[in-house]
């Protein structure tokens, strides 16, 4: 690839960032600084925060042999708290073969299926959420880092259209919400920022845990769109964008959200 | 009942409603609404905001055209009926 082109691609990357309406750095808030204090309370605590259990759950996972190669996740990786060390912080992440961004819950699912030979774990199923967030609990405290270069920008620039695109019978795109009127009250609820520091992440409404693309059809659903599929590429390409956006801030993996 | 519609809007706008425990900030209250608009303009403002506000993010409640990546199970359809929204609009003009 020649340099003018990733010099003209990376200049480019300024002008994603200079987009009106969009929120000063230092303004950036985690949903967690809008919670209240009580809520606060439930996740900075691992003895209570119900997201505990499915890490607990994943890491019994990670060293479980599965699939007709009969091997654990571990027999590859080790121990996770240092061979995952700040791999959530970096997904949804360039994959080669595919020619395109896949999210944490896809990659775990490669390598069941390509590694374990087992078959791809249900979303939202119990065992891919703990594995999630096992490996995402790993990154911690860690500052989200994506990096974006010619590859991954086109996906990028996907998710941003996405996000300032109106949609639904109610006519509305993500940033009027998220970027424009944040702080304010829909109803009963605070508008967070919609940074993803802390998925999958325990909310009290679900009474369960939940990964960023369920959190994303809920408010598909609400402005009366139409939601896609889990895993389809315009939701990888959403998380890419909005991880990219939280870039800098803390992972909080298993936050708790109301 | 036309209160039961004003639930959505309250989504977005508060009102004089004591009874309506959660309503929102996104939008000006509807107190004395029937005093400051007309019918006439309460009625364009449901029907379609957009035309007289294109960045509003007030949902046309009388609208189908133009709109992208509508819910299946919406398509097509607006939001609420032509006699739903006359409920609504008789109800506001009365808010003084
Ligand atoms: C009409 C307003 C509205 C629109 C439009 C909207 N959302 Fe949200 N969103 C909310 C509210 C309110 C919450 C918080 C829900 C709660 O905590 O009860 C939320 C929560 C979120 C969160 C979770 C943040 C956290 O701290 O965990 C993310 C991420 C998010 N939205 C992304 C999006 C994206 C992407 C879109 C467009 C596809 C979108 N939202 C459209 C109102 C909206
Ligand atoms: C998603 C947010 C939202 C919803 C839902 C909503 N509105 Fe609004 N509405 C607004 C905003 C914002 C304005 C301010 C003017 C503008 O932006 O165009 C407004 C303005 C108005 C006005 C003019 C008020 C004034 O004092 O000038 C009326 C009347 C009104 N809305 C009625 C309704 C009714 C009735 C409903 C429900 C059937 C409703 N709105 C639902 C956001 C909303």
């Amino acid at each position: 690839m020649s340099l003018r082109f990733l010099s003209a691609a990376l200049a480019c990357l300024v002008c994603t960032s200079a987009r009106a309406g969009e929120i000063p750095p230092d303004q950036r808030r985690s949903g967690y600084e809008l919670m209240s204090r009580e809520t606060r309370a439930i996740q900075d605590d691992d003895t209570t925060n119900p997201g505990m259990l499915w890490v607990l759950d994943g890491e019994a996972l990670w060293n479980r042999k599965a699939g007709t190669a009969d091997r654990a996740c571990a027999a590859c990786h080790g121990d996770a708290r240092t061979s995952m060390k700040g791999v959530a912080a970096r997904y949804p992440a360039f994959d080669a073969a595919l020619g395109r961004p896949v999210n944490l819950e896809q990659r775990i699912n490669f390598c069941r299926t390509g590694r374990q030979k087992a078959p791809p774990l249900a979303f939202e199923s119990r065992e891919l959420l703990a594995l999630t967030a096992y490996v995402a609990r790993q990154s911690r405290d860690l500052p989200i880092n994506i990096a974006i270069d010619a590859r991954n920008k086109p996906f990028l620039d996907a998710g941003s259209e996405a996000f300032h695109r109106r949609q639904g019978q109610l006519n509305l795109a993500c940033s009027q919400c998220h970027d424009d009127n944040w702080g304010k009250r829909l109803a009963g609820s605070l508008i967070p920022q919609a940074h993803p520091t802390g998925y999958p992440l325990y909310r009290l409404e679900w009474q369960g845990l939940g990964s960023l693309e369920r959190r994303l059809r809920n408010c598909l659903i609400g402005i009366r769109a139409e939601p896609h599929a889990y895993g389809a590429p315009e939701f990888v390409d959403l998380e890419l964008y909005l991880m990219w956006r939280a870039n800098g801030m803390k992972v909080e993996t298993p936050a708790v959200r109301p | 009942m036309a209160k039961r519609q004003v639930g959505l809007c309250l989504l977005c706008h508060s009102g004089p409603f004591p009874e309506e425990r959660f309503q929102g900030d996104l939008a000006p209250d509807l107190t004395g609404v029937g005093a400051r608009l007309s019918e006439g303009q309460i009625r364009q403002r449901m029907v379609d905001s957009t035309k007289l506000n294109p960045q509003t993010i007030m949902p046309a409640y009388y609208r189908t055209e133009g709109l992208t990546r509508v819910a299946p199970a919406f398509r097509g359809k607006t939001v609420l009926t032509p006699e739903q929204i006359e409920d609504v609009v008789a109800y506001l003009v009365t808010l003084k």
